[in-house]
């Protein structure tokens, strides 16, 4: 530990720093309507955003039964060419954005920051109110554009132009695109208001003692995403606005000279390329606001069910910085095959290949914490493992990929959609339904039913390995993604056929597992069995709660106040394995806990 | 806004590293109020935005084919018998500018606890805003009864009147809501909220004159872009 690594509160222990945050004047709710609907409690916040992504993660992993069906069994469920690259589209679309980001940063960080950081709420209820329910309209005009004349857009999930807003594109000479860039502008719009909240909490709200190196991981995770968000989804919002420009009032930013059906379209001079920075300048930080959250509350599940504390939690806070800053200057890795100066590939490339640097510690550091530790094979922990190999897996796809000359030949084949969904489609979802089993007994007060979620870990891990491993070999053998149709003998050998339905009746299956799930939820919550105070004997402050679940207000009478950081497990000295954050030294004398 | 409470110390640390000093409890920015900090974030997200419209711009410029109008010509305006070039643009960056100055001094007398002055000098912040989106809307008339549209132009590239209609626009809604916002709190100093402290209709937290300090960050936030917009778009 470096000198500078205490604070004045960390050095002299038993002292209590004088309040600096001023008591936080609640709102109370007065009527139903304000009570449940607009409610301005961030626990019932973040239960209102995780339950619309849920919803409208349902029609992307719909959606992505519909496409596997149609790859692998053409003819079943009949689809034209359009139908199925608005699958594709909305797949994507839903699954990264309305459904990850907002789980994480919406659904996690509203529940767990102010019970986390030690404050009340979040520090303007109200913004954060109006956040989920701009959210929530967001969502709607997503939806909308299903019901609208020729459909939501095909345009595949990154959108780009010429492509995106010509005739021959499903919804694109329509309102399909239209609707889907004003949902995406909206929802920057709600996010900000959302994430400077999240932000401002975590800096400017925490509890007595709660220094900013004693926060859990999951909560520097979170905000570590939630400042990329805020930078990244300008690029994403200006685009969407530029676009929009293109289609409904024909001006030329993104459209150049094109010829369409032998006729001069009327566009001129415009850049497609500048798109692709945009887009990608949003969506590599994206990639991160989706992993970092996971990062982080992957090592706070780790570390609670292996009974030990986590290895090198000063190296995994600077790990998740480092890796948040890179990932501002590595977006053209998206692009190598786009026609961009190759120097620029040799620069991106570079970026990229060092991000392993800090996301390899990270994984060192998750396998070091479990070494010689007392792991319980909880489904949270079976979840937390499940995300180690497949993060190492999906990850180590990435060098390849990160390579110029290995990423052209690769580019557009099944290996990159293999890549992105092991290690931002596959790792963070294993992350949340774990952390769904290891929060779920503080949200409702009860357990999810155990052997439902065994039945649901086996089936999601092995269903998903079973998915995406014979996409790599897939890409290897050169099948291009989002093709309609893919003729066994034309192009391909004829083993692909096989692998395909293989691949399909995985998902099939996988999907079902993940309805199991919901179904589960639904009956433990009312059913399930009793958790009681603190059930996984965890240190951090959420589970230190006067009530549980927590009431509006989160800690009753006196917030609490911190005396050492989260992962003080298994303390040589100390009575029971554990010592929560707010215990004064003097009650475990004896306990020799190594880091404050 | 953060009600200030008699019990609450505000605790301005003595100079530590700039490490420790952010790793200390409770507050990362010590003594700087929710409200404050958060204007900043946000202001920090917009200058992305803008920054993200300015790039935008210089890249279609050089990407298209047709030649850049000369700004210069294109915002002039005759005067007796002679052409002015950017004389409208010049007056309306001046009077923003003083509307900053105008904010800059509301902020000292609403800490002054001075209500009139500070009412005064908003509304007059408000009416050199008010003043600067009236202009700008002749502006925009001028030119579009010269045929410039987002999709063409008499002058060049095409681009140049999506970008002019664009950027201008969006920093035009900016102004625009800072306006609207100025005037509420215009009303608001008047009528004494921030002296006794009450509610916000829907916030339902209690009123303080920081909130005036944070209005001028958005206020001041909105004049540098311009001045950034001034010097890419209309000198360049």
């Amino acid at each position: 530990m470096a000198a500078d690594s205490y604070d004045d509160v960390a050095k002299n222990k038993e002292s209590i720093p004088e309040l600096e945050v001023a008591p936080q004047d609640l709102y109370h709710a007065k009527s139903f309507w304000t009570k449940y609907i607009f409610c301005q409690d961030a626990k019932v916040i973040g239960i209102q955003y995780a339950l619309t992504a849920a919803a409208i993660g349902m029609v992307g992993l719909v959606s992505s039964w519909l496409m596997r069906m149609q790859i692998a069994f053409p003819g079943v469920i009949p689809m034209d060419a359009a139908a199925y690259y608005q699958l594709v589209t909305m797949h994507g679309m839903i699954m990264v954005v309305y459904l990850l980001t907002a789980l994480f940063l919406g659904g996690f960080g509203n529940f767990l920051i102010p019970l986390m950081v030690g404050a009340r709420d979040m520090v303007f209820p109200y913004v954060n109110m109006v956040s989920y329910w701009v959210f929530f309209i967001a969502v709607l005009i997503l939806g909308a554009s299903y019901f609208v004349p020729g459909g939501p857009t095909g345009a595949g999930w990154t959108l780009y132009p010429p492509q995106a807003i010509t005739s021959g594109t499903p919804g694109g000479d329509g309102l399909g695109i239209v609707l889907m860039l004003v949902s995406l502008a909206v929802f920057v719009i709600g996010f900000t208001m959302g994430g400077l909240n999240y932000v401002i909490t975590i800096l400017q709200a925490r509890t007595r003692g709660m220094t900013l190196m004693r926060m859990p991981l999951t909560i520097w995770g979170i905000l570590t995403a939630t400042v990329l968000a805020l930078f990244a989804f300008p690029a994403l919002f200006v685009a969407g606005i530029m676009m929009t420009l293109d289609n409904m009032l024909g001006t030329s930013f993104f459209m150049p000279a094109i010829v369409q059906f032998g006729e001069r379209l009327t566009y001129d001079g415009g850049s497609p390329i500048l798109f692709q920075h945009l887009f990608w300048f949003f969506g590599h930080p994206e990639v991160y606001i989706v992993a970092l959250p996971a990062f982080g509350i992957v090592s706070d599940l780790i570390s609670v069910h292996a009974r030990k504390n986590i290895f090198g939690y000063r190296m995994m806070v600077w790990a998740i910085v480092i890796i948040g800053a890179l990932s501002f200057i590595v977006w053209a890795h998206h692009m190598y095959v786009a026609g961009m100066n190759p120097w620029f590939g040799f620069f991106f490339a570079t970026t990229t290949l060092i991000i392993a640097v800090p996301t390899a510690i990270k994984v060192y550091n998750w396998v070091l914490t479990l070494w010689r530790g007392n792991i319980k094979l909880t489904i949270p922990m079976l979840f937390s493992i499940a995300f180690i190999i497949t993060f190492v897996n999906g990850g180590l796809t990435g060098l390849f990929l990160g390579n110029v000359a290995v990423d052209v030949p690769l580019s557009d084949t099944y290996f990159v959609v293999a890549h992105f969904h092991m290690v931002m489609g596959i790792a963070p979802v294993l992350v949340i339904l774990g952390s769904i089993y290891h929060w779920f007994p503080l949200i409702t007060g009860r357990f999810l039913n155990e052997r439902l979620g065994r039945i649901h870990f086996w089936v999601t891990f092995i269903g998903s390995y079973s998915i995406y491993f014979p996409m790599h070999y897939l890409g290897f053998m050169g099948v291009t993604r989002r093709y309609f149709e893919v003729f066994e003998g034309d192009n391909f050998t004829y083993s692909i056929t096989g692998i395909n339905q293989f691949i399909t009746v995985a998902a099939l299956i996988t999907g079902a597992a993940q309805f199991l799930f919901f179904y589960n939820i639904i009956v433990s919550s009312k059913f399930g069995k009793k958790a009681g105070k603190n059930p996984w004997k965890a240190c951090s402050l959420e589970w230190q709660t006067p009530d549980v679940p927590p009431t509006h207000g989160n800690f009753g009478k006196e917030l609490p106040v911190v005396y050492r950081w989260p992962y003080d497990f298994s303390v040589p000295g100390a009575d029971e394995d554990y010592i929560t954050q707010d215990t004064p030294p003097s009650a475990v004398a004896n306990a020799k806990a190594e880091q404050t | 806004m953060e009600e200030s409470n008699q019990n609450v110390k505000v605790v301005i640390p003595e100079k530590k590293s700039f490490s420790k000093e952010w790793a200390s409890d409770q507050k990362a920015f010590k003594g700087v109020p929710w409200g404050k900090a958060m204007m900043w974030i946000f202001l920090v997200s917009d200058t992305f935005v803008f920054s993200i419209f300015l790039i935008s711009y210089m890249t279609v410029r050089f990407s298209t084919k047709s030649e850049w109008p000369n700004p210069s010509e294109v915002f002039g305006l005759h005067v007796g018998h002679y052409n002015v070039p950017l004389l409208l643009i010049a007056i309306m960056t001046f009077i923003l500018i003083t509307s900053s100055g105008t904010m800059a001094l509301a902020v000292k007398y609403g800490y002054e606890k001075n209500r009139k002055m500070c009412g005064y000098l908003m509304l007059a912040t408000a009416v050199f805003g008010a003043s600067f989106v009236g202009m700008q809307a002749f502006e925009w008339t001028k030119l579009i009864m010269e045929g410039v549209r987002p999709w063409e132009n008499p002058f060049g590239a095409p681009q140049f009147g999506s970008i002019f209609f664009m950027i201008t626009g969006f920093h035009g809604t900016h102004v625009t809501i800072g306006v609207i916002f100025l005037v509420i709190m215009t009303r608001k100093v008047f009528r004494g909220d921030f002296d006794t402290g009450k509610r916000g209709f829907f916030t339902s937290q209690k009123s303080n004159y920081e909130a005036i300090e944070i209005m001028g960050l958005y206020w001041h936030f909105v004049d540098l872009v311009w001045v950034f917009i001034f010097a890419f778009f209309y000198l360049w």
